[in-house]
Parts: structure tokens; sequence; C-alpha cells
């Protein structure tokens, strides 16, 4: 006999859901259930009252027909009736049913948060328990206004239950996670941090949730948990005979509290306390000495519930990464467990030890499994396992290793499946550069690679070949003489016949004394794949034709011919139908010397960072693996901190600095070639060489200039197809002080995102409206903006989550109301997630809301202005700054922002006409400020005198501190 | 009611856990994230197309979209959880364990009858073990007590 009866006493119920099993069709479904809503709405309805017990049945069947994915539009009253009985089945019922069916009507939130109110001072556990479950289930901003005092009330009240505890501290945790706002920190801090010596492991553990996210947020208010989480970490991990009443697992103590405490240390820096320092360090040995130990049991829950802990254990060891003996250790004990039957050892293994690899302690010990992550890639049927296993590989390469990983990844590459392969080509790519000695082994890898894969070869990475070739002349004519037998193949990737395309038309003369590589035979070669190609490849090799008239005189006649053919010349496409004409023009009316002038030798590439590596990061994004050496060298900064900066927060370095202030236009100089002209057009339109931005134009950009400027300037057009971005422009740092006098503009924007704004704000109201563009042409997935700001502001975003953002000139428009409750500094800071490419990417950049936006400007006469100004006369309430201008002094220029900086600009009221002077109002929830300024320009001295006046003394400093940075 | 609906959400451990049948036909759904009703049953179907395909030998850990999925099949059912990428994933495989010995014991060795019948206790369980998103109570003792006093109610 079951403890629980089917149905358990609501026999109408089981028999409703038996006849729903038992239909034959959809449609009789579908009839049996509206016979039943039927059924319902007219019991609802009925005149005789229903006892509590139908209402509970009912409810319950409409939840049901819910589940089964029905629209349910009607019960809900019915539902909150149930609230309030005081039968627990009924109000269990009742709670379900609103946390499942969660219902917008305010009525009906207002008799909910009544019943939930209710139940909460009711001081009955079984009822607490079901309301405060009832707001974590829900977790409404409503129910974080109703009850945000109550339920840390409850947790840290000494007469609280410990289950009712449990519940209030993760009910408060989702509250702090929906309207962190709503939810103020402050007198139960340490009550709670406590909670974590409390003698409930139950409460211990929901608590250490609680205080974890807590102190993710406020590192600093929560840092004594680090002492009790050690200790209490330490009472299970180390003691030999411990009573952890109902705690233990399959033989393991507490493991998830354990795994929870390990969690809670990783907000945290290693202990500075000598005595905690080393009580953690032996907690941690005991865990890595119990991995030793024989198991106490056979089963696998008993070996699961340990190594939980374990892994646990080694993420803190890396992320202290300041034990070398400690990670050394880790090391092993993964390294055991590569080779473990279980694959998901195996495979957390090789996801735990990529973490090692980039720490310059277990850098060593990580690189002495090599042998066995080769095999796991040959072996492993999970393709996840392999995945790892690629990883790791990548992240233990080094100078002496390198060329075996790359043989080895390449080798996989022929089989591995479709869905890794570009990463694993970026991946050899990038090895195959950083670590090339020898360049030839370089152009033999990437050539490798394009053979085995092309198709995966990115843009990025065959323009590196290029760039690389191009600046190295050891390497030169070994790439024209390998690419020159690669194309040799009967049918070879395009890839191939771009990059060899391109390296013989500025290379083919180092091989061209050999009979068998001879210029006439380089042309046929390349000719006679050309009319397979793609229109961007044969662009690219009409290029290489008049690239070839330079370089071998005495082929132009075949040349000129090929160009001249109807095929050529009056191409349908216009972009081959333009070079065509262009190039054959150009060699038949420009002397050798002129030629020899225009098509010289590609100039050197600026040295820059891999611009594959920016693509894989891109493509990792947030959490990506950590490029060794770089780890190694900036040990302290965060990892995974994701590619786009917080939009200049503390004070801008000085290259933002130039940014912020020109037009948007302006770019930082890594970005420059890449947005005027990409890579490969560089080639034809000299103009465009990317000599670095600001550099003076010396004699050879203005050469190269001139010699473009006659005949073929019109080749500059020569677009996209040819050659992408190939760096990934640097996220453009526009910073928030450029919306200070102004609503409308662009926020923020990178290679994958532009994000506009357009606001309006009426006293203490605004509305943002901001404008998501993607600038890709793949979908964002999950799309999913959020505004974090402080209590002094409320924001509310009217976007649904999870929208996906579609492709390239799609935009996506939010809408963004925002109340000025107090005065504020802290922008709010819009955190936007969303999905690229099979990455998460994260950016997070300050919404440009300042106080001054709250302004509505008063006009008053000269008599007026000075009566207030005398009236402000206290020291406190007058801020004066006097500074350099940044700009000219243009005066129509100081006017518009003065203007816009919100306050009335007022004329004659000043008796030196050359100042000017404004008045406004800020408008917050709470009160009104007033404020008189005062700009005295000093023309000569290119300097600034601004005075302030208003009643409040840090909104005087304010304002000041915003509208002195404007000029 | 201006500023109804939760705007930004930090993220949590749990995203959600669904306990599938082989067909798909899904047995339990608690979501700790808010989705809109599409939302839910794509991810309902997800899940099920990318677990369904693994065999024995795959590790009980899938990569889906920004999370990880941590699965265990019991029979003929599927019991999955998502979580972030970053979680233990032993933790939570032996928090879906330690669940699933909960219901046996709650409804004396556990069938798949039980949780249709009962789905609305399924949730009460549920509910004692992961709250908000997170680990709540994970001795079995202390459920089942908890549980059964419950049960005893009126």
């Amino acid at each position: 006999m079951p403890a629980v009866s089917k149905g358990d006493g609501m026999r109408g119920l089981a028999v409703f859901i038996s006849d729903i099993r038992n239909c034959k069709s959809k449609e009789a479904e579908i009839k049996r259930i509206n016979k039943e809503l039927a059924n319902i709405r007219s019991k609802f309805k009925g005149d005789k009252a229903l006892d509590g017990y139908s209402k509970k049945k009912y409810v319950c069947k409409l939840l049901f027909i819910f589940l089964l994915g029905h629209d349910i539009d009607f019960g809900h009253m019915e539902a909150v009736n149930l609230l309030s009985s005081n039968k627990y089945t009924e109000k269990q019922i009742g709670y379900l049913f609103i946390s499942v069916l969660v219902n917008s009507n305010s009525e009906l939130i207002r008799l909910i948060n009544n019943a939930i109110k209710n139940d909460l001072a009711s001081r009955n556990p079984t009822f607490m328990n079901l309301a405060l479950h009832c707001i974590a289930n829900v977790g409404s901003r409503e129910m974080a206004e109703a009850f945000a005092a109550d339920v840390p009330r409850i947790l840290v009240a000494g007469d609280t239950m410990d289950s009712v505890k449990q519940s209030a501290a993760l009910c408060l945790l989702r509250l702090n996670r929906t309207s962190p706002d709503l939810v103020p920190m402050g007198e139960w801090t340490s009550r709670v941090v406590h909670l974590l010596n409390d003698q409930h492991l139950g409460v211990v553990t929901a608590a250490t949730s609680l205080i974890t996210t807590l102190a993710q947020k406020n590192p600093d208010d929560f840092k004594t948990s680090v002492s009790l989480a050690v200790a209490r970490l330490s009472r299970i991990v180390t003691s030999v005979s411990i009573d952890l009443q109902d705690y233990t697992y399959y033989f393991v103590p507490a493991p998830w509290l354990s795994v929870k405490l390990l969690r809670l240390l990783q907000c945290y820096p290693p202990p500075e306390d000598a005595a905690i320092r080393s009580r953690l360090t032996e907690c941690l040995e005991a865990i890595l000495n119990k991995a030793q130990e024989p198991p106490k049991s056979k089963k696998v829950q008993h070996s699961n519930a340990k190594n939980a802990v374990l892994f646990e254990a080694i993420s803190l060891i890396i992320h202290h990464d300041s034990e070398p003996t400690l990670l050394v250790r880790a090391c092993n004990q993964l390294g055991q467990f590569l080779q473990h039957r279980e694959t998901n050892l195996r495979y957390l293994a090789l996801e735990s030890m990529c973490m090692l690899a980039s720490s310059e302690f277990s850098h060593e010990a990580v690189k002495t499994h090599m042998e066995t992550v080769i095999s796991a890639l040959k072996t492993e049927r999970d393709v996840s396992v392999r995945q790892r296993a690629v990883d790791l590989l990548y992240a233990m390469c080094d100078r002496s290793n390198a060329q075996q990983i790359v043989a080895e990844m390449l080798n996989y590459l022929e089989t591995a499946d479709y869905s890794i392969r570009e990463e694993i080509v970026l991946k050899v790519a990038i090895l195959a550069e950083k670590y090339a000695v020898d360049y030839s082994w370089y152009v033999d890898t990437i050539l490798n690679l394009i053979r085995i894969a092309g198709d995966y070869v990115s843009e990025e990475v065959w323009y590196r070949v290029i760039q690389i070739v191009i600046n190295r002349d050891d390497v030169q004519g070994y790439a024209a003489k390998t690419v020159f037998e690669a194309l040799q193949a009967p049918a070879c990737h395009e890839n191939l016949l771009k990059v060899g395309g391109y390296i013989l038309g500025e290379f083919g003369n180092l091989i061209a004394g050999d009979p068998r590589s001879s210029p006439l035979v380089q042309f046929n070669l390349l000719h006679s794949k050309f009319h397979l190609c793609s229109v961007p490849t044969r662009a690219l090799l009409l290029s290489t034709y008049i690239k070839f008239i330079n370089l071998f005189p005495e082929i132009k006649g075949t040349i000129q011919e090929v160009l001249r053919s109807d095929s050529q010349i009056r191409n349908s496409d216009v972009e081959l139908q333009q070079r065509a004409v262009e190039y054959l023009r150009l060699s038949c009316v420009a002397s050798t010397d002129i030629l020899a002038t225009v098509l010289e030798e590609m100039p050197p590439f600026p040295e820059r960072e891999s611009s594959i590596l920016a693509k894989l990061k891109k493509k990792k994004g947030p959490g990506a693996l950590p490029d060794v050496e770089e780890v190694r060298k900036e040990k302290n900064t965060s990892v995974n901190g994701g590619v786009e900066p917080l939009g200049a927060s503390a004070t801008p370095p000085s290259s933002t600095d130039l940014l912020s202030l020109s037009s948007p236009t302006s770019l930082t100089p890594a970005s420059t070639s890449s947005t005027a002209a990409s890579l490969l057009v560089d080639v034809f339109s000299e103009n465009h060489v990317p000599a670095a931005p600001g550099a003076p134009l010396g004699p050879v950009a203005d050469d190269n200039f001139s010699r473009w400027a006659s005949s073929v300037v019109s080749l500059c057009n020569v677009r996209k197809p040819l050659g992408g971005n190939c760096e990934s422009p640097p996220a453009h740092k526009l910073s928030p002080r450029r919306f200070v006098c102004k609503n409308n503009g662009v926020l923020f924007e990178n290679q994958l995102l532009q994000i506009g704004l357009k606001s309006e704000f009426r006293q203490n109201l605004g509305r943002m409206y901001v404008f998501y563009g993607n600038k890709t042409s793949t979908q964002f997935l999950n799309f999913s903006p959020s505004v974090i700001c402080q209590d002094a502001l409320k924001t509310h975003i009217l976007l649904q989550r999870g929208t996906a953002l579609c492709v390239r000139g799609a935009q996506l428009q939010q809408v963004l109301n925002i109340e000025c409750v107090s005065e504020f500094v802290e922008a709010p800071i819009l955190n936007i997630q969303f999905r690229y490419g099979g990455m998460l990417q994260n950016i997070a950049v300050k919404l440009p809301i300042t106080l001054n936006k709250f302004f509505q400007p008063t006009e008053m006469t000269s008599q007026d202005f000075f009566q207030r100004w005398k009236q402000l006369s206290a020291p406190q309430q007058e801020v004066q700054k006097i500074f350099k201008a940044k700009h000219s002094m243009d005066p129509e220029v100081t006017k518009a922002k003065i203007i816009g900086f919100g306050v009335a600009l007022l004329d004659r009221v000043d008796p030196n006409p050359s100042n000017f002077v404004g008045a406004g109002v800020i408008h917050t929830k709470m009160t009104q400020v007033g404020c008189l300024l005062r700009l005295e320009p000093n023309t000569q001295a290119q300097m600034y005198r601004l005075t302030l006046r208003t009643s409040r003394d840090t909104v005087s400093q304010r304002l000041c501190e915003l509208l002195s940075d404007q000029f | 009611m201006l500023f109804r609906s939760s705007g930004h959400e930090c993220p949590c451990s749990i995203r959600f856990i669904l306990i599938q049948n082989r067909a798909g036909k899904t047995r339990l759904a608690k979501w700790y994230m808010q989705f809109d009703d599409d939302e839910k049953q794509k991810l309902i179907e997800e899940v099920h197309a990318v677990v369904t395909v693994r065999d024995a030998k795959h590790t009980n850990f899938v990569e889906f979209r920004n999370f990880k999925i941590i699965y265990r099949r019991y029979a003929g059912l599927y019991f999955c959880i998502c979580v972030d990428v970053t979680d233990n994933n032993l933790a939570y495989l032996e928090g879906i364990h330690n669940f699933v010995e909960v219901l046996n014991e709650y409804f004396h060795n556990v069938c798949e009858l039980d949780l249709v019948f009962n789905f609305y206790k399924v949730y009460t369980v549920v509910d004692e073990m992961f709250l908000a998103g997170e680990i709540r109570e994970t001795s079995q003792t202390k459920v089942l007590k908890q549980l059964l006093m419950l049960q005893s109610l009126e």
C-alpha cells in the first residue's frame, strides 16, 4: 500500500486524470477538457456556495488542465479564496495555483498579498512556509514591495522555526535578485552572516546561498562570512567524529553544504588572517587526502558526492592561485581522473585542468598529461569530452610542445565534429602563429588547415597568414613555392586560391626562375581555376593579374587579352567589370615606371594583436580560455571580464578622453584600418595604407596617395566581399559625459552591437528609448537587457526578455521609465546579455541618467535672481570651481550646453554680458531643489569660473561636477 | 502599476527543473526564472531533444544555450536540472538523486503514474528541497519527516 494513495482524497480529480489518459486522440482530450471546464464554470457560477473541498478539487483540476498546455482564464478568484482557508490542503492548492498561474490583475494581487501577510503573521510554521514559498516562487515586484521588510525580520527573529528560517533565507535571496533596490541591506546583515553558525545544517545550507549572492554584490559587507565559513567547513571536513545528524549522504558529510561554503569562499581572495588561512589550507588538504583514501562505498553516489566537494575545492585552489603545492596536488588528482572509467569524471577533470594550465604554478604539471589528453581526442565517444580535450591542449600549449599539439589538432580536425571545427581551426591558427619559430612551419600549418577544413577557415585566418608573409621577408619565397605546389591539386579550396592568388601576386617573382613555375605557368595555373570561383575571389585574382603585369612584363600581352575578353570587360558583375576595365586601361596607359610604383609590393602591416585571437575571444565570449601567457602576465586581472569595458565609469584614461570629446566617428588607432578600409583593399588602394593614424603624413603615405590619386581612385570602392573587418574594433567607450547636456545619441558601440538613446524628462520622471542595433548578420539569442540602479532611482523596463535580436539592420527598441526618488550620483547600469555565435556576451554600460536631467528651467528677472542668490549664501550652499577650458570657448556652444544642462539661460541678468547665468529646479519625488548658476569665462586665460548655489550642498556639488566637465 | 514585472534579475543557480518521459511528456516543470509560455514550451522541447539522444557512455552534462543541463535517467524518466555553466556538476547530479530517493520513499517505489496523479504533491516535495533556484534542504530524513507531517494535515 503506497504511502500516498492515488488522488488522495480527491477522487474526482483522479477520475478526471484517468479520463484524460484514456483519451485516444487529441480531439477526444480537448472534448473531455471542454466538458470539464464547462462543469467547473457552472459550479463556480452556481448559486450554491461551494465548500472548501470542492473548491480545492476544481481549482486543482484547472491547474492540471493548465499544465497540459491549455489556457485557463478563470478560477483565479476561487484560488485566492482558498488562500484564506485554515485547512492546509486547501491553502496549499490555492498557493500552488497562484504560483503556477501568476496573474497580473492588480485587484487579485492585493488579495493575494493580504492572504500572504496573514499567513506570515500566523505563527503557524506550515502556513508561514507556504506563504514564503509563494513569494519565492513568484518573486514579483509587488511582492517585493509588500514583504521586503517582513522577510528579513522573520529570518533573523529569535523564535522563528528552523524550517521557516530556511524558506525565509531563500525567499529573501529571490527578492534580492528580482528587486535589489527594494531589499536594502543594513541592520540584519550581521545577523544573517551569523546564520553560518546555526545549529541546524539545513538553515546553514540555505543561508550560505543567500550570503554568497549578497557577497557577490557587496563583498565588503559580508567579509566576516569568510572566517565563519572556514570554521564551518573545517568542522565538516576535518573532524573525524562529528554528528552531522541527517546530513551525511552515502558516507560523505554534508556534501552540498561543503560545496556551497567553498563557493562562498570563491567570492573572496585568500584570507589574510594567518590562522584562518592555515585552517582553510588544512581543509583543502583534507579534501585532497580523502580523494586518495579507498572509497567507503562502491556506489556511484558516494564517489560523486565526494568528488563534488573535491572539484569545488580545486576551483577554490585555482581561484586563490597562491599555493603551489595545492595546485600541483590538484593537478595530480585530476590527472588520475583523466583515465577514470567514469566519463563524467574524465570530462570534469579535463575542464578543471584547463584552468590549472593557466596558473604559472601548475602549468608544467598539467603538461605532463599531454599524451593522455591526446589519446582522449582519439578515443572519447562523447563529443563534449573531446571538445574539452581540445580546450585543454590549447591551454597547455607553449613553445616546448606546440609542434606536437598543433599536429595532433590538425590530425583530429580531419574527423572532428562539424560543430567544433571552426573553433579548432582558430585555435590551430593561433597556436601556429604564436609559437612559430620557423615561419615555414607556420605557412605549412595554415595551408594544411585550408586543405583539411577549408570551409571552416574564416577570413581572419587567411588574412592573417598574408599579413605575416608580407611582414617577414624570410618566408616569402617559401610561401610562394608552397602555395604554388598546393595549387597543383586538381581540386583545391577557394580559400587556398585566395591565399595563393595574393601571395603569387606579391611574391610570384621569387619562384619565377624555376621553369616549372615560370610566370606563364603561374598565370595559367591560377587562371585555370578562375571560372569556378565566386565573384570576390575572381576580383582578387584580377588584381593578381595586374600585379603580374608589373612583375612579369613578358606575359603582359596574355593578361591583357584575358582582361579584354568579353567575359571580363563586359562581365555582368559591376565589380569585376570595373576592375577589368580599369586594370586594362592602367596597363595600357601607364609607363613601366608608373606601373612599378603603383603596383609596388605591399608595405608591411603594422604589428598588432592577432585578429584571429580577437575572433576566438569573441567566439568564446566571457569566460573564454585565458591565453596562457597573458594570464601569467596579468595575474590579478580577472580572466572572465568580458570583452566590453564598463562604459567609462571612473576617470577615463586619456585615450578615452579623445574619443568622448570628438565626433563619434573618431576611432581608436587599432580599429581605424578595419573600419576605414579592409585589409585586402589596402593592397589595391594604397591611400588606405594602414599607417598609424595620428602619425604625421610622412613621405610614404603622401607618396602612396599621390600615385593612386589619379587613375585608380575608384578602386577604393572595392568593398566588403574582399575583406570584411579583420580586427574586431574595441568597443567604443563613448563616455556618458557626452549625454550630460543632450538626450540623444549613440551610447555604446562595438563590433556586434550599437546602442542608441533617445530620452525625455519631465519633472522627476523620465522616459528613455533604447535602440539596440545588431551589426552582425547573425541573430543574437536570448537578448536580455536589464538595469541595475540605486534606490534613489527607479527604473522599469518595458520589454520582454529572451528576445532574439535579429539580423543586421534590425533594431530592437526598449522603453525605460525612470523615476527620480531622491538626489543621486551613481548612474544606473544597463546590463546586456545575449548569445552570439554560440557564446554568451556581456555588456555593461552606464546609462547617462544624471541628476541634471530632472531640471525644470525657471525664468526670472535680474532682481529676482539676485535676491535668491543672496538667500542662498550659506557657505555650504555654494560650490565654486575654476577650471581650464578643454574646448574652444565659443559663447554659442556654451549657451547651448547650459540650456542642454536643463536650466533656463537668463539674459541680461549679469552685468557682464560675457557671463552666463541660469536657473532651474531639480525635481525628485521627495523634494525640489532650486538652483542658480553662473559661469564666467575668461578667454584670455582660457579658464572658466563656475558658481552654483542650491539649497542642498550635495546637489550643488554634484551639479558642479557634471557641468564643469562640459567646457 | 508602473513598476510591475521584474525588470532585472540576477542569475540564480537553477534555472529550471524538468521531469520528462522518453516520449517527451512533461511530468514536472519548475521554473526559477521568468519565461513566457512559448519560451517554456520551446525549452521543454529542446531539452528533450538534447537529452534523449545521449547514451550511457555520454556524460550526464550537456551544454544548453548559455547554461548546462545536468540530467539523470531513471527508467523511462529524465530528471533534468538546468544550471549556470559554472555550477558544480556533480553536486547537482547527486541533488537529482537525492530528490529521486525522497520521491521514492514518499510514494513507496515511485513510478511515473504517481507523478501524474499526485502532481500537486510533487510541487511540495520540490519546494521542500529546492527553493528560489537554490538547494534548500538536503537531509532526506528531515524532508520526509516534514512531508509526512504535511500529509497528516487536513
